[in-house]
C-alpha cells in the first residue's frame, strides 16, 4: 500500500513537508516516495497530504496506478471546457 | 520628421498633470508617512523610491514549498534565464543562505535589506525560513530583515516573525472578494485539506486580513503587493487599497500581471492578458489618493542580488562564496562608513530638493499651463544620468508637469550593444528598446550611439545626452523648462491635428 509520484513532478518541495511518515525523499531528478514508509495517510489524516497539496494534476498516483488529482481537478476546468473558459479569459 | 509630435497611445497621466498625494518632487511618496516609519524605510530599497537608487537588496531562496496555486504562478520555479517572481536558479539551505548573505554584504556594502520571498511562500517553510532569521539576526545585525507572503499562514507566524527583528513584511492581497479570489486562486491546502474555489479563496482572505491587522497592532511595517489582472481584480483593487490602507499597511504597490505563454503559468497558457503601462499608471494614480503608492518594484526573482533592476546572482553561487574569505566584523565597519556616506549624500539631496522646490513656489506662476509630459532616464545608480543609451536595460519614466517631477514606473529594455556575440540581433533589440519607450518624448542617457540617435528621433523620442552624470530630478526639470522656452510644448495642439487629418 502506497502512493507513487510519477515523471512530471516539477520537484516543489511542498509534499516533503507534510507527509506524515516521512516517505518522501528528493531523487535527483524529482521527487519520490519511499513504499515501505507510506502508509497513504492512514490513522493520521482523512484526505492523503501529498495528494492534498500538489499542483500539479496527475502526478500523484494510488496503489493501482490511478491519479488522484485527474486532469481539470485542480484548475477547476474540466478538459471539455478548456476551449470556451480560454476564449473568456482571452475576452478580458 | 514629426519630431515631438507624440501618438495616440501616450500614456498621459491625468487631466491636471498629476493625482493628489504624489505632486513635487519624486520622493513624496515617503512624505507623508510619520518619523518612525520614514527612519526604518529611508534606506530600505524596496520601500523607498529615493533610496533605490543607492541601496542594494537581496533575496535567499530557502522557501520553495507553497501552501496555494495562484493563476500567474508556474510552481516548476526553476530557471535562470526568467526574471520574474517566483523563479531562483538554486535553492539553498539556511546554512548556505547566510554565508551567502554575509559575502554579499561583505562586497556589495550599500546592500541593507535581505528578504525571503520564496520561490515558494516563505511562511509555508517555517523552517527554512526562520532558521535562516535566527541566524542571521544574530551574525549580520546590521541586515534589515523582511518577508513576503500569500498571508495564509500569516496569523500563525506573526509571534515568531516578531522575535526575530524582522520590521517589514510584504503580504500579496489581490482581492478582498472571494468571488474574484476564486478566479485567481483555484485552491488552498488549510488545515491539512486541499479547499478549492470559493471556500478557499474566503479562506486565504480572512488569513490576510487577519495576519495584517495583528502585525500593524504590533508596529511591523506591512506592504501590500497586489497583482493587477485586467478583467478580473483591475476595477476592485481601489477598494482594496481603501481597505488595506485603513488597516494599517504603509505601502501599497500594484503591479502589473506577468502572463508570458512560455513561462507556463495557467494565466500565460490561457491568454490572460497583462494591463497596458497606461493602464497600470491610471490604477496607481487612482489607488494614490487613498494611500502611498510605490512604483519602482522590478517584480524582481526569489534570488535577486543588487540594485533593484540588476541582478549580480551569477557572482555569488554556491560554489563561487564556497571560495570567499568573509570577515563579517570588519566587513560591518566599511558597511557602516558607506551607509553613512550614502545618508549624507541623501541629506544634501534633500536640502538641494527644498531650496528648489521654495524657489518653485516663489517664482511667478507660469502664464499658461502647459501639458505634462514623459522622459525617460538611462541610469545605473545614485540618482544620476549615467548610463550608455545602449547598455541599458531599463528606462525609469518620469513625468515632468508645471507641478513638478514625479517618477512613474520603469520599462523593461533588452540590450543591445552588450558585445559582439549579440549584435547580430541588434537592428531588432534596438527595435524593442524604441517600443518600450513608447509615450517618452524625451530620453536622457550619458552616451548614445549615432545610429539609435537617428531612429529615437524618427520614432519622435528626441535623445538627449547633455546631462551626462547630473542629477535625473534637476535635469528632467531643466529640460522641461527648455522644453517651454522653446515654445515645444505650446505647438502640440497644431502637430496634433497635423497628425489625425
Amino acid at each position: 500500500m502506497s502512493l507513487e509520484i510519477v515523471d512530471s513532478c516539477v520537484s516543489c518541495w511542498a509534499c516533503i513537508d507534510v507527509c506524515p511518515s516521512d516517505a518522501i525523499f528528493k531523487a535527483d531528478t524529482q521527487f519520490k516516495i519511499d513504499a515501505k514508509k507510506c502508509t497513504e495517510c492512514e490513522g493520521d489524516y482523512a484526505n492523503t497530504q501529498c495528494a492534498s497539496i500538489c499542483p500539479i494534476e496527475e502526478t500523484i498516483c494510488d496503489s493501482e496506478g490511478v491519479p488522484i488529482n485527474p486532469l481539470g481537478s485542480l484548475t477547476g476546468i474540466p478538459p471539455e471546457k478548456m476551449n470556451e473558459i480560454m476564449l473568456e479569459i482571452q475576452s478580458r | 520628421m514629426d519630431l515631438n509630435v507624440i501618438d495616440d497611445s501616450t500614456p498621459v497621466a491625468s487631466e491636471d498633470g498629476c493625482s493628489s498625494g504624489s505632486c513635487g518632487t519624486t520622493d513624496d511618496q515617503m512624505s507623508h508617512l510619520p518619523d518612525n516609519i520614514k527612519e526604518k524605510v529611508q534606506n530600505h530599497p524596496c520601500y523607498s523610491e529615493e533610496a533605490h537608487h543607492y541601496f542594494a537588496r537581496m533575496h535567499v531562496a530557502v522557501a520553495p514549498a507553497c501552501n496555494i496555486q495562484c493563476h500567474y504562478c508556474n510552481r516548476k520555479y526553476d530557471c535562470s534565464n526568467e526574471s520574474r517572481p517566483g523563479v531562483v536558479s538554486e535553492l539553498l539551505t539556511p546554512d548556505q543562505a547566510v554565508m551567502k548573505t554575509k559575502a554579499v554584504a561583505a562586497n556589495i556594502p550599500q546592500m541593507t535589506v535581505l528578504g525571503i520571498a520564496g520561490p515558494g511562500d516563505p511562511l509555508a517553510n517555517p523552517e527554512r525560513t526562520f532558521e535562516t532569521f535566527r541566524q542571521l539576526s544574530e551574525q549580520a545585525p546590521d541586515i534589515k530583515l523582511c518577508v513576503s507572503t500569500n498571508g495564509l499562514a500569516l496569523p500563525a507566524s506573526v509571534d515568531e516573525l516578531s522575535k526575530h527583528n524582522i520590521d517589514h513584511v510584504t503580504i500579496t492581497i489581490n482581492t478582498v472578494d472571494p468571488e474574484i479570489g476564486a478566479q485567481i486562486y483555484p485552491w488552498i491546502y488549510w488545515n491539512n485539506r486541499r479547499i478549492h474555489g470559493v471556500k478557499g479563496a474566503k479562506i486565504l482572505i480572512e488569513q490576510q486580513q487577519k495576519g495584517l491587522e495583528m502585525l500593524t497592532e504590533r508596529g511591523i511595517l506591512v506592504k501590500v503587493n497586489s497583482v493587477m489582472i485586467p478583467g478580473v481584480n483591475d476595477k476592485h483593487l481601489e477598494e482594496v487599497s481603501r481597505i488595506v490602507k485603513s488597516k494599517g499597511a504603509f505601502l501599497h504597490n500594484v503591479m502589473p500581471l506577468i502572463s508570458e505563454p512560455e513561462h507556463g503559468t495557467f494565466y500565460g497558457v490561457m491568454g490572460q492578458r497583462g494591463p497596458s503601462p497606461e493602464e497600470l499608471q491610471n490604477l496607481q494614480d487612482a489607488c494614490a489618493g487613498d494611500m502611498n503608492m510605490m512604483r519602482h518594484c522590478r517584480q524582481c526573482r526569489a534570488d535577486a542580488v543588487g540594485l533593484l533592476g540588476e541582478d549580480r546572482g551569477d557572482e555569488f553561487t554556491i560554489e563561487k562564496i564556497e571560495e570567499m574569505d568573509i570577515d563579517y566584523g570588519k566587513a560591518m565597519k566599511v558597511r557602516a562608513a558607506v551607509h553613512a556616506g550614502i545618508e549624507e549624500e541623501l541629506a544634501e539631496k534633500e536640502v538641494k530638493k527644498a531650496k528648489l522646490v521654495s524657489s518653485m513656489d516663489s517664482a511667478a506662476q507660469p502664464l499658461k499651463e502647459y501639458r505634462p509630459m514623459l522622459m525617460a532616464v538611462a541610469t545605473s545608480g545614485q540618482g544620476l544620468i549615467n548610463q550608455h543609451f545602449g547598455h541599458a536595460t531599463e528606462f525609469l519614466v518620469y513625468e515632468a508637469s508645471t507641478k513638478g517631477i514625479r517618477f512613474i514606473s520603469h520599462r523593461k529594455v533588452d540590450q543591445y550593444c552588450i558585445g559582439n556575440d549579440t549584435c547580430g540581433e541588434k537592428e531588432s533589440a534596438l527595435a524593442g528598446s524604441i517600443r518600450a519607450l513608447e509615450g517618452c518624448e524625451v530620453v536622457l542617457c550619458s552616451k548614445i550611439g549615432f545610429e539609435p540617435w537617428g531612429l529615437l528621433e524618427d520614432a519622435g523620442i528626441q535623445p538627449n545626452g547633455e546631462y551626462a552624470m547630473e542629477p535625473i530630478d534637476d535635469s528632467v526639470q531643466a529640460v522641461y523648462q527648455e522644453m517651454i522656452a522653446n515654445g515645444t510644448l505650446d505647438a502640440d495642439e497644431i502637430k496634433l491635428d497635423a497628425v489625425s487629418a
